[in-house]
């Protein structure tokens, strides 16, 4: 077996595990922030519910964010050590930032907010989660600035065989990352604020706790059409971004051999055949990828087989002749379609949701609440779906013009021992998952009313009989 | 002072913050298995740690993300070079914070006994690994030239670094009871102060063997002729008095002490090791030191002012949680966890 592409499993692996949670965490921890907000603000009880409510779910996925998150950070060093002596000078920082400003941040307040309910004067307690928020989100902004550097380097010189940062500045400003961090965050929205459709539509169609359940849709109705509307604006930007700095990936990931022509028609669906380098079979609308592409109705793009040349021409001294630098196409190119079919999804039925709260029908339509259920993993399958054209569209590169991924892994790590830590992580994750699952089901089906009684019963302890 | 030195010295006090630290609720972890007579004092063990576990593990996240941005090269060689003795840290890192959260999600006695089971492993494996790691590094690996470490089993575990490894672990266990001693009531604040003050002897005699394999084994001693038995006599004076403390019933001092302890004893591996990170077992010159290992200035210069700014409103909002969860935890009150 290749190290090479073991490790790259394992990379997948566990950055597409780990980013299932992470989102769900970002958009909980800001809406039920908003909610504990409504609860000190306008003092009904039910809000207080709310938060505490979600707050459960939140904390049951939280704990699995957190844990597969220690993991990234150290894999880079595990796997991926000669990219970690290439880039550490430029990558470590902002990692090492994310740990002093968020991570701390995060783990203070989340424990003053778990166990602060009685401690703590209301209004304090209610900037715990806030920071708790604001510390997911610094978090999101320091990892994709260091993201950003892999897709689009800057601020960087080559110095003793390895990038070493010139200008942080430059990280931070970098085009890649703001284009990318708004992407990122509207996404984590639209996924926190799916989730608890999703539980609410259940749960009305089930017609327990009516006035619960409606008030947690209305406001996820809000937050989900906002989340999903951003992503899609913020996308365009990234979209448009990306014709510019790394023009292979956009053409592979629109199915483009040859140079288009001008205005350049965006296609729906191809049969990509990767072998002859030519698409079977195209449906295709017309002027659409030059205005996704430069906002306006005309100008062409560039094909892959250009690309390969200009990018041979350029690269070629640096990692050696006859590298193919088209990265696996129909991967990049049906991963880069379900990502948008899935965030139109998500903008339609927030639409509707939103238009039927309004007319006063959201808890009869249960047509409509069947369809909000298998949504929550809309956000999830658009996110998955996203990075996965991120990532697999910079091949060969894992610094895109710097270092290929080939290049990037440890060289004194056997095959072997990535075989068997993926054997492992898969274990766990597996495990970890059913928990998970199982956990997030039990509360769900316990609902709000019920929580409540349990914390207010505090002097009853569950294990008064148990023994050792 | 060079930067590089600098960012030595700031690793060395984010893995000492680190093992001070979650050095006691992995002590905690540890000690639920065998200190508690039922689950319901396990409970009220974990809650004493509850607030606070997770950002002691933070210290540990920080050291090694500062470890990456400042040292690439030491990052990468020690990460990649002890591949599977990270792996088993990560796996129990990853059980013992789950285990915590989910504990008592299902109200049923064989649920809660696996997840404290989970905890105690988890508690148990990192420190005695991590002690592994650090004391082998310091007695030496094989890294070679082009700074890549390709080690066997006995490289890693050897008798030095695995007597390393149960010391830590030992001083944890001691750690975590003096914060049980001070953090809880009645029967388990007997029960623990009781075990600390046993064990400190058995941590007295684990230090003064390795302070003996220390000298055999590695060249702290040359290499800090006055420094090294300076720092001993400290350790063993910390841990002369947090008995004294014990005995006495002056639980917040005797848990100082066992911090204090930790805390020096970490730092003589430090120092023993400095200006090296690493040491190699074939060749000096192939040795990883906080210049050859360094990162720029410029990005040192950058980690350094960040560092400087954050750190204080760091240490501040841990004071205040701290603060807030002062009060010993006992059944008479909501156990979160």
């Amino acid at each position: 077996m290749d190290p090479v592409l073991l490790a790259r499993m394992q990379f997948a692996l566990t950055t597409i595990y780990h980013f299932f949670f992470v989102p769900l965490t970002i958009g909980l921890a800001f809406i039920i922030a908003l909610m504990q907000t409504l609860y000190v603000v306008k003092k009904k009880e039910i809000y207080k519910k709310m938060a505490k409510f979600w707050g459960h779910l939140f904390l049951i996925n939280f704990a699995v964010g957190v844990v597969t998150g220690i993991i990234q950070e150290f894999q880079f060093g595990m796997n991926w050590s000669d990219y970690s002596r290439f880039v550490g000078d430029v990558f470590g920082a902002p990692l090492a930032i994310e740990a002093l400003l968020a991570f701390f941040m995060e783990s203070t307040f989340i424990g003053l907010w778990i166990f602060g309910w009685d401690r703590l004067p209301k209004k304090v307690h209610l900037a715990s989660i806030w920071l708790v928020s604001i510390g997911t989100m610094i978090s999101g902004f320091w990892i994709l600035t260091a993201n950003s550097f892999m897709q689009v380097p800057v601020g960087y010189e080559i110095r003793n065989g390895r990038a070493e940062m010139v200008d942080f500045l430059a990280l931070i400003t970098n085009g890649q990352l703001w284009v990318e961090f708004p992407h990122v965050i509207t996404g984590a929205l639209a996924t926190g604020a799916f989730f608890i459709a999703g539980v609410s539509a259940y749960n009305l169609l089930k017609k327990k706790h009516i006035e619960f359940y409606k008030k947690s849709m209305n406001i996820a109705l809000i937050i989900g059409l906002i989340g999903s509307l951003g992503a899609a604006f913020s996308g365009h930007g990234q979209a448009q971004y990306l014709v510019k700095t790394q023009p292979m990936k956009m053409a592979a990931a629109e199915g483009i051999w040859e140079d288009t022509p001008d205005p350049a028609p965006w296609s729906a669906f191809a049969w990509i055949d990767t072998n002859n380098q030519e698409n079977k079979f195209e449906l295709n609308i017309p002027y659409a990828l030059s205005y996704l592409s430069y906002s306006k109705f005309e100008g062409s793009l560039k094909g892959m087989k250009t690309l390969q040349a200009e990018y041979a021409k350029k690269y070629d001294p640096i990692v050696g002749k006859g590298t193919n630098y088209i990265p696996p196409v129909k991967t990049t190119y049906w991963s880069f379609r379900l990502m948008i079919g899935f965030g139109i999804a998500m903008i339609l039925l927030s639409m509707i949701g939103l238009y039927l709260w309004k007319k006063g029908h959201l808890e009869q339509s249960s047509m409509f609440l069947k369809i909000l259920v298998p949504a929550i993993s809309f956000p999830f399958l658009a996110n998955t779906f996203g990075w996965i054209m991120t990532e697999v569209g910079r091949q060969p590169w894992t610094v895109f013009g710097l270092m290929t991924t080939a290049d990037a892994v440890s060289p004194n790590v056997s095959a072997g021992t990535i075989l068997f830590s993926i054997i492992m992580y898969t274990l766990i994750f597996t495990i970890l998952a059913g928990v998970m699952v199982y956990l997030m089901v039990r509360e769900i089906k316990r609902g709000p009313v019920e929580h409540q009684d349990v914390n207010s019963t505090v002097s009853i302890d569950p294990f008064n009989k148990a023994g050792a | 002072m060079e930067l590089s030195e600098l960012w030595f010295v700031l690793i060395s006090i984010l893995f000492i913050g680190f093992f001070f630290l979650e050095g006691f609720d992995f002590g905690v972890g540890m000690s639920t298995r065998f200190l508690a007579r039922d689950q319901k004092e396990r409970t009220i063990m974990v809650n004493t740690i509850g607030p606070f576990w997770d950002a002691n593990e933070v210290w540990l996240i920080t050291g090694a993300g500062a470890i990456f941005a400042a040292f690439p090269h030491w990052y990468a060689t020690m990460f990649s070079g002890y591949y599977l003795l990270m792996l088993t840290v990560l796996l129990s890192l990853i059980g013992r914070g789950v285990a915590f959260e989910y504990r008592r999600k299902v109200e049923d006695t064989r649920w809660t006994n696996v997840w404290d089971w989970v905890i105690f492993f988890g508690s148990l494996l990192p420190p005695f690994l991590l002690g592994v790691l650090f004391t082998s590094a310091l007695k030496g690996v094989p890294i070679h030239e082009d700074m890549n470490m390709e080690a066997g089993f006995s490289d890693v575990m050897n008798i030095y670094s695995i007597w390393g490894g149960l010391t830590i672990t030992l001083l944890c266990l001691l750690h975590g009871l003096t914060f049980l001693s001070l953090k809880t009531e009645g029967e388990i604040r007997q029960r623990s102060a009781a075990l600390a003050k046993k064990l400190v002897l058995a941590v007295l005699g684990s230090l003064i063997i390795f302070v003996g394999l220390s000298s055999f084994m590695t060249d702290i001693f040359e290499v800090r002729p006055i420094l090294e038995p300076i720092i001993v006599v400290l350790i063993v004076l910390a841990y002369g008095l947090s008995y004294y403390f014990i005995s006495n019933k002056r639980e917040g001092m005797a848990f100082t002490m066992t911090g204090l302890g930790i805390g020096l004893t970490v730092s003589s591996i430090f120092v023993g090791l400095f200006p090296r990170v690493m040491v190699s077992s074939l060749n000096k010159a192939f040795n990883l030191t906080v210049y050859n290992a360094s990162s720029g200035a410029y990005s040192l210069k950058i980690m350094t002012i960040v560092a400087v700014t954050i750190l204080p409103f760091v240490l501040g909002y841990t004071i205040y949680s701290y603060y807030v969860f002062r009060k010993r935890v006992s059944d008479k009150e909501h156990l979160t966890y």
